[in-house]
């Protein structure tokens, strides 16, 4: 399950503003398949984010968040080259995180 | 002797490199992720996922909360929402769809420096109210946008 994960990000006057895109088929578990029979839920449950050692973002998620998940959000007090570690679990108990490094200049 | 020397030096890195491992958060994925509010997540309705999730349904409407969504989506599995709070020590936001299944979507907790601010996607099986309820300085406040959808994006 490596790199389902995909991070950009960038600082502005020390405040950072972080996109997540994760790879992941966030199955309600209320859907049917063509021969009627409910797929069974798989979504991502947990989400967090780190920054220096401080969680800034612990996000719980539920089936209705859409497939391959976006969130954007942004935190103050960072700099360029600053560690960013992004992980999730989800109900099956499937996990992932990836660091990134916040990069000097803004990735077009 | 000198052999006997080699093997205490390399299981006393190998023991100290997992030391360092732990306490640098690597091996303790549950003390990050908290754990998942079932009864609030599984709740049928708006009241029941509030109470349990912040232990009141007691919200204030605020404009300084402001949420962005859009009029008319044409597809519903994904709905672009974004929460923005101008309120002091936001802590928490969350994201409620009325008529949905299951109206909490997502609950995000702030870390100290987190602006209140929130971007993601989500699902709406048919046009509803969508919530976003934001937790500041130990208050609950609130706002809503009505939401038409098209094409549902929930059931089979």
């Amino acid at each position: 399950m490596a790199n389902s994960i995909q991070v950009r990000s960038s600082v502005k006057k020390g405040v950072a503003t972080i996109k997540c895109l994760i790879s992941h088929p966030m199955e309600t578990g209320m859907r049917k398949d063509k021969k009627g029979n409910l797929i069974p839920a798989k979504f991502i449950q947990n989400l967090a984010c780190e920054h220096a050692g401080n969680v800034v973002l612990d996000a719980e998620l539920n089936g209705s968040v859409s497939t391959n998940p976006y969130i954007k959000f942004k935190f103050s007090g960072a700099k360029n080259g600053d560690t960013i570690k992004v992980s999730w679990v989800d109900n099956k108990g499937d996990k992932d995180s990836v660091e990134v490094e916040i990069p000097t200049k803004r990735r077009k | 002797m000198d052999h006997k020397r080699r093997i205490l030096l390399k299981s006393t890195l190998a023991a100290s490199a997992t030391t360092m491992a732990i306490s640098a958060g690597l091996l303790t994925p549950k003390a990050v992720l908290a754990a998942w509010n079932t009864t609030a997540f599984n709740a049928k309705d708006v009241d029941t996922a509030l109470t349990s999730a912040y232990g009141s349904t007691d919200t204030t409407d605020s404009d300084k909360i402001k949420l962005k969504a859009p009029d008319v989506a044409e597809n519903g599995a994904s709905v672009t929402i974004t929460v923005d709070s101008t309120l002091d020590k936001t802590e928490a936001i969350s994201i409620l769809v009325k008529n949905n299944a299951q109206p909490l979507t997502a609950s995000f907790k702030l870390g100290a420096n987190t602006e209140g601010f929130i971007t993601t996607n989500i699902k709406m099986g048919k046009s509803s109210d969508v919530i976003a309820v934001v937790k500041a300085n130990g208050k609950l406040y609130s706002t809503k946008q009505q939401v038409k959808v098209t094409i549902g994006g929930c059931g089979g």
